[in-house]
């Protein structure tokens, strides 16, 4: 592994995009940035900014809506960026899989990097993730 | 000439003011997790985020915008406080550069961050950087006029000495100017306009994660963020250092070494403790505190001084 990769893997700033969620997702998210968990020990920042993020955090429903804005995120990232889809919602579509407004699960949409099933998923999961996908990179 | 270069680029210019400042950041952020029961960034945090920004991430410019003015604020920022940065520490480190005046230039450099964010983030041509922008002009007219008196009050002080270099002898030769009652004054002030210069938490409407997605930097990525984080970690290490220049003594040598790590740390903390125990303050409130408040403990000092207190 170079430095180059070393850096990155060291300092992932995170976007979070929330599609059409119930909001549980969202939740775990932010547990994982509390005091108890505290993401910052990893170097993982919340940025505000998608110019500035490492990692596309998705989770929810992607509807018709959702697709566009989602696809525009992508688009307008810096690259090398990662994709983690969070929930059962962001990898398959869960319950909303056969609804008329569904738009696919985010895979089919752009390409992803990790899947967190559950939920939601429990915080130490989310966290586990991300050290894995910082040991892939 | 090859001095000078010396002194612009290894030390105490670019390099020494980046490792230090790095490392001043990695002090604001480890101290800022643990007054919030977290553990912490690692030593090195600072260095990834900046290598990372720099040799990893793509560059984007926007559409709507100037790419040429907008890929030169973020240098000309990393210039203005490279250059505040040489000036304000060849005098502590006791090297005469026999520039009398030094204090103004030292005063206009220290703002040339600050006005390049602004044309840069108007020249993003984004409606977040604009409003961030215009929040930053207001900011920068609220406590300019605070940050002028500040240095005048010290002129004065000191006998009408223009030079940091005799600003710093007179202390060394008498007492610091902080063990007076205008210096304390002075000095409260001065951390305050230190605050709001920085951009931490009660004056951080300019970058305003909540509202407005860091604000004046939101269209900047790769290279040019880098640099940005560049200029603010450099800023980081400059100003208490300046502030330490103007009220406490400066650096004498030997032993003092240990002592002005031990000031400036000191300063930092005080920073960080304001920044982690108070909310951010509307723009209208901040222009209030500094144009009366801040100003009317200003005058008094420079009253006070006048009587020789």
């Amino acid at each position: 592994m170079g430095f180059k990769d070393y850096c990155f893997r060291k300092s992932l700033w995170v976007f979070h995009f929330g599609g059409a969620s119930c909001n549980n997702c969202d939740i775990e998210i932010l547990d994982c940035l509390t005091p108890r968990h505290d993401l910052e020990r990893f170097g993982i920042l919340l940025v505000g900014s998608i110019r500035h993020a490492d990692v596309l955090l998705v989770n929810g429903s992607i509807n018709m809506r959702d697709k566009d804005r989602l696809l525009e995120l992508y688009h307008q990232a810096p690259k090398p960026i990662l994709v983690v889809a969070i929930g059962a919602c962001g990898c398959t579509g869960g319950i909303f899989a056969e609804s008329i407004t569904f738009a696919g699960p985010v895979d089919a949409i752009i390409p992803v990097d990790a899947y967190i099933p559950g939920c939601p998923p429990k915080p130490e999961a989310i966290i586990g993730a991300i050290v894995k996908l910082a040991g892939k990179k | 000439m090859a001095v000078n270069l010396f002194y612009f680029f290894i030390f105490p210019g670019l390099l020494f003011l980046a490792v230090a400042g790095a490392f001043l950041s990695w002090f604001d952020r480890k101290i800022s997790a643990r007054v919030q029961f977290r553990k912490g960034p690692p030593l090195f945090q600072p260095f990834y985020d900046f290598f990372k920004l720099l040799l990893v991430k793509e560059t984007i410019l926007p559409k709507h915008g100037s790419p040429f003015v907008f890929l030169l604020a973020p240098l000309l920022a990393v210039f203005g406080a490279t250059m505040a940065g040489v000036f304000i520490l060849l005098p502590i480190l006791n090297i005469n550069t026999g520039f009398r005046g030094d204090m103004l230039v030292i005063f206009y450099l220290l703002t040339l961050p600050s006005f390049s964010f602004i044309i840069g983030s108007l020249a993003s041509g984004n409606p977040l950087a604009a409003v961030g922008g215009s929040r930053e002009m207001k900011l920068i007219i609220s406590y300019e006029l605070t940050f002028l008196l500040l240095i005048a009050a010290i002129i004065m002080k000191s006998g009408q000495h223009f030079d940091l270099n005799t600003i710093i002898e007179t202390q060394q030769s008498g007492t610091p100017f902080i063990g007076s009652i205008s210096g304390v004054l002075l000095f409260i002030a001065g951390i305050f306009c230190i605050q709001a210069k920085l951009g931490m938490v009660p004056f951080d409407m300019p970058e305003a994660e909540a509202e407005l997605a860091s604000g004046i930097y939101i269209e900047y990525s790769g290279p040019p963020y880098a640099m940005i984080k560049l200029a603010k970690y450099i800023m980081l290490f400059i100003l208490p250092a300046f502030l330490i220049a103007l009220l406490m003594n400066g650096m004498k040598p030997g032993i003092g070494i240990l002592w002005v790590i031990l000031k400036i740390l000191g300063v930092v903390l005080l920073l960080i403790l304001i920044k982690n125990t108070n909310p951010r303050v509307k723009i209208k409130q901040a222009s209030g505190f500094f144009l009366i408040w801040m100003n009317l403990l200003v005058v008094i000092a420079i009253v006070l001084i006048a009587f020789g207190l």
